[in-house]
């Protein structure tokens, strides 16, 4: 009995002090952080923790979202509007038949293990992508390159086997990211770059640290230290802005949230742009949906700027068409489909298909979710019938309607770069848009010259809206919210990258 | 005594290894291939072959079985199919955190429950024990993750007293672990108390209906004091039981609590390992705590003996 009472006795104590010591140091904890860490460091909430650092052997936009640009590096970058920039090459020239890219590589630039970064280095990257070492179709876009050649320890000419502008796009990348031969080994949780930040730590299930470097190339970044915080889901986030915890919120999942920001002086809301379009997919294999006519239907059906203000409070931009406004082809294609439902009946009756009843698989996404409502009202008044089956994502989803194709419609974020000719040339895709029309066009716009490149894909892209092979419902904003005195969020995420570089406070 | 606990060990060994059937035959049922997840959207029938190869979802369902649970006796779990790394240290971690939220949730909930219960059972005919037995069954009634939502909402978002989310471990910064650490703690010993108070009231009521304590008061002692000499320690019984049926349904209740707050632990892992059909981890948590929870039984058992001398005898 009486050792039990002083156990009591003890816990109680133990308790009271805990409460005490909670109290200060919730108090003192504060304001230590805004006085002194403010100025140097950074935290910014992310949704999705990579599952490991490799993206070489991992799919996902994770793991390239925390590394590129900030610990990996390329030949060249992607610019807040799209542009290719320089980077570690500090120019290039390319060869009149348009297939022998020279680039002059950046001196001085080193490696995170103190190695060099030399034009050995681009050649390694480069055959590297092509070799069994990286398992991901993404190694594809490398297929175009016949060599590598070292020209000097600054120069290095890499031959294509025919002229491509995909390919110089996709150096900026990750596929173009640049590694160290003996920084290879153990890519899954060392990551050795030439980027601005090394990985000071990971606190698997949590954060991924990272800690500006002193033997960086080029100018500092505008904070010492950024930590990625990982939560599950959008509440989260937005209380650990609220309560101080982060500063940042990126790439927000949950328009409905902000609210209780905009208007608020203490933070800033952001709207990007970005990558990811939101496709309304189609089963062009599979009846109803084999016929144009009835495609076509629901493309006029669908009143998309409705579907941006009523499912996502507004953020998004209606573009018509499966291209971002930060793709170099991109026109506003709007006007090829406008909302008339009753041209959409009038389609439906011309293919014999009134009064439809179709499955509408939806993935477990809040955006997915989000849409279904009101795309199912829609069509429901030009006599489409749409019986909503939700679909675990990514698991089920992925095998039922990306692997087996086994849909009628669905609806999910495609968010890869440049991604039309992924979707659309390929019929075995699960779209299973006929390609035949586009295929030659598309070979066509990669090898000629700029000019020829853009008027050429816009010419695949019209083909491609025409046969109303899917409907892009509108472009995914990159809504941003965060203290209003954090300075240099890279709004647009145009590529996977979330470049932490110029992040600073005022 | 001796075949009391040689009978408990067998039972462990035997309910474990029917877990594990059950365990590994489940996961293969639920759809969703883990070579496809890892892959993505890009993936190419060749990548496809090559990955289930290298994770060995290829081969026969027995051979996977044994592979595995001959294993973990061993602290061999296996390698992630997403991390790629050996399963166990990354258990491992993920135990520690989860053990000292729930260890914690139930020394608290005790703290509440034990006085609350012994003063409602004594004043049960008071207002004031009245009161405490309506709120506790109240209690009873709030699910873990909402009283989590609704701590978040006023400590943390509304006055800003801690933190709304997120995890130190205890040896790093020791202010800031217990700064953390508040609020989910909160909020399961909250509900948790709730429940035990209840138990405890009804089981300090029967001690006080006793013979025994009649006696004692004739001889004249007084209420609280013939209870807390005589009574306690058989009340304690009962409420043992129920602290470790209680103690695996925290663990349950920890599962769902990480994800309100964002804390690293058993839960959280287990959560996302069944998004990504990470099989073997899956595999490996639930293991774990259907371990914790057997062992649990285990030690309850042994305590039984040791606090009632009549158990003792009887085996």
């Amino acid at each position: 009995m009486r050792l039990s009472k002083n156990y009591g006795r003890a816990a109680v104590v133990l308790l009271a002090g805990s409460l005490s010591l909670t109290a200060c140091s919730a108090g003192s904890g504060g304001s230590t952080a805004d006085g002194a860490a403010e100025n140097t460091a950074v935290t910014v909430a992310l949704t999705g923790e990579p599952v490991n650092l490799d993206f070489t052997t991992t799919a996902g936009a994770a793991i390239p979202q925390a590394l590129m640009s900030n610990v990996y590096e390329g030949l060249v970058e992607i610019d807040q509007e799209g542009e290719i920039q320089p980077l570690l090459a500090e120019s290039w020239e390319l060869s009149e038949d348009r297939k022998t890219y020279t680039f002059k590589l950046r001196e001085g630039a080193t490696f995170s293990n103190g190695e060099a970064f030399t034009a050995e280095d681009v050649k390694f990257s480069i055959e590297r992508v092509q070799s069994d070492a990286w398992v991901s179709s993404l190694k594809a876009k490398m297929d175009v390159v016949d060599s590598v050649e070292v020209v000097s320890d600054t120069e290095v000419a890499v031959t294509l086997k025919q002229p491509s502008n995909a390919w110089l796009f996709d150096m900026g990348t990750l596929v173009g990211a640049m590694f160290d031969p003996s920084g290879v080994d153990d890519l899954a949780n060392t990551a050795i770059g030439t980027g601005p930040y090394a990985i000071e730590a990971w606190n698997r299930g949590q954060s991924i640290e990272l800690a500006a470097r002193d033997d960086y190339w080029g100018e500092k970044p505008g904070v010492e230290t950024a930590s990625l915080r990982y939560f599950a889901d959008a509440v989260a986030t937005t209380n650990a802005l609220q309560s101080g915890d982060v500063d940042v919120v990126y790439n927000m999942q949950a328009p409905e949230l902000l609210s209780s920001f905009e208007g608020d002086d203490k933070f800033q809301v952001l709207e990007g742009t970005s990558n990811g379009e939101i496709v309304l997919s189609m089963n062009n294999n599979e009846a109803p949906f084999d016929d144009v006519r009835v495609r076509q239907a629901v493309m006029h059906a669908i009143d998309r700027q409705a579907v941006v203000d009523t499912a996502w409070n507004g953020y998004g931009t209606v573009v018509g068409g499966p291209v971002p406004p930060t793709d170099p082809y991109y026109e506003d294609l709007n006007d090829v489909y406008p909302y008339d439902p009753a041209k959409a009946k009038e389609l439906l009756k011309e293919a014999g298909a009134e009064n439809l009843n179709i499955t509408f698989t939806v993935p477990t996404r809040p955006y997915a979710t989000a849409v279904s409502e009101i795309v199912v009202s829609q069509l429901a008044e030009v006599g489409i019938n749409a019986k909503i089956e939700s679909s675990e994502f990514p698991a089920v989803w992925l095998d039922e309607v990306f692997t087996k194709q086994d849909y009628q419609m669905s609806v999910v974020l495609a968010v890869e770069s440049r991604d039309v000719l992924a979707m659309f040339n390929n019929p075995d895709y699960y779209l299973g848009y006929d390609n035949s029309k586009i295929k030659e066009k598309a070979a066509e716009a990669d090898a000629a010259d700029e000019a020829g490149y853009v008027s050429g894909m816009q010419d695949v892209v019209r083909t491609i809206v025409d046969d109303a092979a899917a409907n892009v419902l509108f472009i995914f904003p990159n809504i941003v919210v965060a203290d209003a005195n954090v300075t240099g969020i890279p709004a647009n995420s145009v590529t996977e990258a979330l470049d932490l570089t110029n992040i600073g406070w005022k | 005594m001796a075949i009391r606990l040689l009978i408990n060990l067998a039972r462990f060994v035997v309910t474990y290894l029917a877990a594990t059937v059950l365990v590994f035959l489940f996961m293969r049922t639920i759809p969703g291939d883990p070579a496809q997840i890892a892959l993505g959207v890009n993936a190419t029938p060749e990548l496809l072959a090559q990955t289930r190869a290298e994770f060995g979802t290829d081969r026969p369902l027995i051979v996977q079985y044994f592979d595995w649970a001959f294993g973990l006796p061993f602290g061999d779990f296996g390698i992630s199919y997403v991390t790629r790394q050996d399963i166990s240290p990354l258990v491992l971690d993920r135990v520690q955190v989860s053990l000292i939220l729930v260890v914690l949730a139930m020394i608290v909930a005790l703290l509440i429950a034990i006085p609350f219960g012994t003063y409602a059972a004594v004043k049960h005919r008071n207002p004031s024990g009245i009161v405490i037995s309506g709120i506790s069954q109240l209690g009873v009634a709030v699910p873990n993750f909402l009283a989590g939502i609704l701590l978040v909402v006023v400590f943390a978002v509304g006055l800003g007293w801690f933190p709304a989310n997120g995890w130190t471990p205890p040896g790093e910064d020791f202010g800031d672990f217990l700064s953390r650490v508040f609020l989910p703690v909160l909020a399961l010993a909250s509900v948790q108390g709730a429940i035990l108070t209840r138990y405890v009231r009804s089981a300090v009521m029967e001690v006080m209906s006793e013979d025994y304590l009649r006696t004692a008061r004739a001889k004249g002692l007084g209420k609280l004091e013939a209870l807390v000499k005589h009574g306690l320690r058989n009340a304690s019984i009962p409420v043992l039981t129920v602290t470790s049926v209680q103690l695996a349904a925290l663990i349950i209740g920890a599962v769902v609590i990480e994800r309100v707050f964002v804390i690293p632990g058993l839960g959280s892992m287990l959560l996302d390992a069944v998004g990504n059909r990470d099989l073997l981890t899956v595999q490996s948590v639930v293991m774990v705590l259907v371990a914790i929870t057997l062992i649990i039984n285990l030690v309850v058992d042994v305590l039984y003996t040791v606090l009632d001398p009549r158990i003792r005898k009887k085996a």
